[in-house]
């Protein structure tokens, strides 16, 4: 009962202190906006970043998504041959017939898409471009959740065939086609001409930045017979059942590699798997330490300002000495005054926040515009950025605000 | 309270063996040296002295804005040594009203917000509304109820000293201290102010005035001089003059200086 009437008074006596904080604001106007300032800079900037930060993540997880569901990724060569990497894929270790035994014997794997890989020119339509030439199976397209605009994709037959069939990304399109239909065109490679039975939806650059639709797909057996003249696969890009299955399906791939390359205990295995979700949980770590470091820095901005309405509030404690005074004797009690002074940082902090919370979205927005992700300002940043700017008004105008109730009435009065 | 006061009530003032020393450096100074003094309610004290005499010392003291080094002083009862900052600021603000040479009022605040000033500190709180009712009737008590907008830097420096009165009187105090709070009006003007003064006095209202000015202390009920933190007289002044006698005599000395 007493502590409620008590509490009350203290929120009258807060409101009424308002009333006397805000014109004191208002009479330095430009001081009170330029102490303001560095609240407003702090609290956009860590509105801004932590948005370009969601922004940025959920970019980069869509684009680790888009590589397909449950993607499991065998790559020949080891990461730790004898210290040398000589960059994933270029070993000599994985055969047509790994491929096919994984597909046959491995019992959660639903699609196995051998990949060999060259560049090269593409002729077509008196124009020439270079390009890269990507074998694949039929299985390709599902596995990498990828869909065709028109055409078809080539079949299991075309396969075992090395059928000179391709199908063509969007980009590879355009620059060898313009605005024709490129399916039942021809394109020659190194002499060798393949009728396009499909073109690939866009799907824009991938996690290394390189353009996906910019390729020709063709039967994996084309290239190794046809192009390069290898016997060895680069990868094979295998699709698991669920992603609960994605370990058992990965050791089960080890243990069956393993066996059929004649690897024993003491040898490292000759190949490499790449689990699309520890690449997806890899990037979430990796963008959040970025998305706090964004914060951290924004964060210390906002330090930055409140260091600023410390500042200010001090010199406004001195020039106001004899209004302390004044105030003193005609009855202020030092709780008062300090609730002054204390309500003046806060309303500094308070306000900057505000403002600082609208530029911050606008930032947000800006750089939404100019980069190629969403960045999203959530209402929790909104929220916090609030409570830290009122703390940081608490925080950084108490020293001052008590400086100014420790006053003695008399010194205060007759100060210069 | 404001009835007049039966021989045995005790004094408004009661200060015994009052002693203020300053220690500045390696000098001490000994403002006052032992005052003791009654003053019961209703009185119009005037205190007079050289320059240094520990006049203004002695009313810090007595407006609780200062401490006592030595001594007691009793403020309607009350020992003020025993009163903690916070206890000092209801006190003032409950029974006490200050007037100061300098005006001392706030800058780009309105009259009417100057004499609001202390109502802003009561306990219990007092609405906004009857902080305005209440500074208006005080503004109206002395004069200038047409001037409740005014900055400061807009009013005459009578106009300006009859605010700090405004807002001396609209805690509606027992005691009014004022430390020559004509120092720095014409001739004129001070009797005006010494007017509103006697005004307030006959009302039922304490005051306490520190002057420089013979002329200006004539208007008081007692006269007390001070000399080296000392009280060396202390005298009921028989002749006291009426502030509204005064300036009715000066306006004619005017007329006949016009038509001559
Ligand atoms: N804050 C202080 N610190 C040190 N000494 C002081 C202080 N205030 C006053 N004194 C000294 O105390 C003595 C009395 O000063 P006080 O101001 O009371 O005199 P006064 O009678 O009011 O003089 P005046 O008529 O000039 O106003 C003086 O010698 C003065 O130097
Ligand atoms: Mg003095």
């Amino acid at each position: 009962m007493n502590m409620l009437t008590s509490l009350q008074n203290l929120l009258i006596q807060s409101w009424q202190t308002l009333f006397i904080a805000l014109p004191a604001l208002r009479r330095n106007l430009m001081r009170s906006l330029l102490t303001a300032l560095g609240i407003i800079i702090g609290v956009a900037s860590v509105i801004a970043m932590v948005a370009v930060g969601n922004g940025a993540q959920a970019g980069i997880q869509a684009q680790v998504s888009a590589l397909g569901e449950n993607l499991l990724t065998i790559f020949a060569g080891s990461s730790r041959s004898g210290g040398v990497n000589s960059g994933l894929g270029s070993a000599s270790t994985i055969t047509i017939a790994d491929a096919d035994a994984i597909g046959r014997e491995v019992r959660d794997v639903v699609g196995v898409s051998p990949e060999v890989s060259t560049t090269a020119q593409a002729i077509a339509n008196g124009r020439n471009w270079s390009t890269s030439i990507v074998g694949e199976s039929p299985d390709y397209l599902k596995i990498r959740n990828w869909k065709l605009t028109d055409g078809s994709m080539f079949t299991d037959r075309e396969v075992r065939s090395a059928a000179r069939v391709a199908v063509i990304g969007s980009k590879t399109a355009l620059e060898l086609f313009g605005p024709l239909n490129p399916i039942g065109q021809s394109v020659r490679v190194k002499n060798i001409p393949f009728v396009i039975i499909g073109l690939l939806e866009s799907k824009g650059s991938g996690m290394g930045g390189q353009n996906q639709d910019d390729r020709l797909i063709v039967p994996y057996t084309t290239v190794m017979k046809r192009l390069t003249g290898d016997r060895f696969l680069r990868s094979v890009n295998v699709q698991v059942a669920g992603s609960d299955r994605m370990e058992v399906a990965q050791q089960q791939i080890t243990a069956l590699l393993r066996q059929r390359h004649g690897l024993t205990a003491g040898h490292d295995d000759d190949f490499n798997i790449f689990n699309q979700k520890d690449i997806a949980e890899t990037v979430t770590s990796i963008t959040g330490i970025i998305k706090l470091l964004l914060g951290a820095i924004a964060g210390i901005s906002l330090l930055v300002g409140g260091i600023g309405i410390m500042n200010i509030m001090l010199v406004s404690v001195t020039e106001r000495t004899r209004e302390i005074g004044l105030r003193m004797a005609v009855g202020a009690q030092p709780f008062a005054i300090k609730l002054q002074f204390l309500m003046e940082a806060v309303t500094l902090s308070l306000l900057g926040g505000l403002v600082g919370v609208l530029f911050g979205i606008g930032m947000a927005r800006l750089v939404g515009v100019f980069a190629n992700f969403k960045a999203v300002v959530d209402v929790s940043s909104i929220l916090i950025a609030f409570a830290v700017s009122c703390a940081i008004g608490v925080f950084f105008g108490f020293y001052p605000a008590r400086k100014a109730a420790a006053l003695d009435p008399i010194d205060a009065l007759r100060y210069e | 309270m404001s009835a007049p006061a039966p021989a045995l009530a005790k004094p408004l003032l009661h200060l015994q063996d009052l002693t203020k020393t300053y220690h500045t450096g390696e000098v001490e100074v000994k403002a006052v040296r032992g005052v003791t003094l009654e003053i019961q309610r209703g009185e119009f004290v005037a205190i007079m002295g050289a320059s240094g005499s520990g006049k203004s010392t002695l009313m810090n003291m007595l407006g609780c804005l200062d401490q006592a080094t030595g001594g007691a002083y009793l403020l309607d009862g009350d020992d003020v040594a025993t009163l903690d900052r916070r206890q000092l600021a209801m006190l003032r603000n409950r029974k006490l009203g200050f007037v100061f040479q300098s005006f001392n009022l706030l800058a780009r605040t309105t009259a009417i917000e100057n004499v609001e000033l202390p109502l802003l500190y009561t306990m219990p709180l007092t609405s906004a509304k009857e902080r305005r009712r209440r500074a208006v009737e005080a503004l109206e008590r002395v004069g200038l109820a047409n001037r409740l907008d005014y900055h400061p830097s807009r009013l005459s420096g009578g106009q300006q000293q009859r605010i700090a009165i405004a807002r001396a009187l609209v805690s509606q105090p027992e005691l009014v201290l004022a430390d020559e709070p004509t120092g720095n009006l014409d001739t004129r003007t001070s009797i005006d102010i010494m007017g509103l003064f006697q005004e307030l006095n006959d009302s039922g209202i304490t005051i306490v005035m520190v002057t420089h000015e013979l002329d200006i202390a004539t208007y008081c009920k007692r006269v007390i001089v001070m000399r080296d933190g000392k009280v060396i007289s202390d005298n009921a002044n028989a002749e006291r003059r009426r502030a509204t006698e005064a300036l009715a005599a000066l306006d004619d000395a005017e007329k006949e200086a016009n038509v001559a």
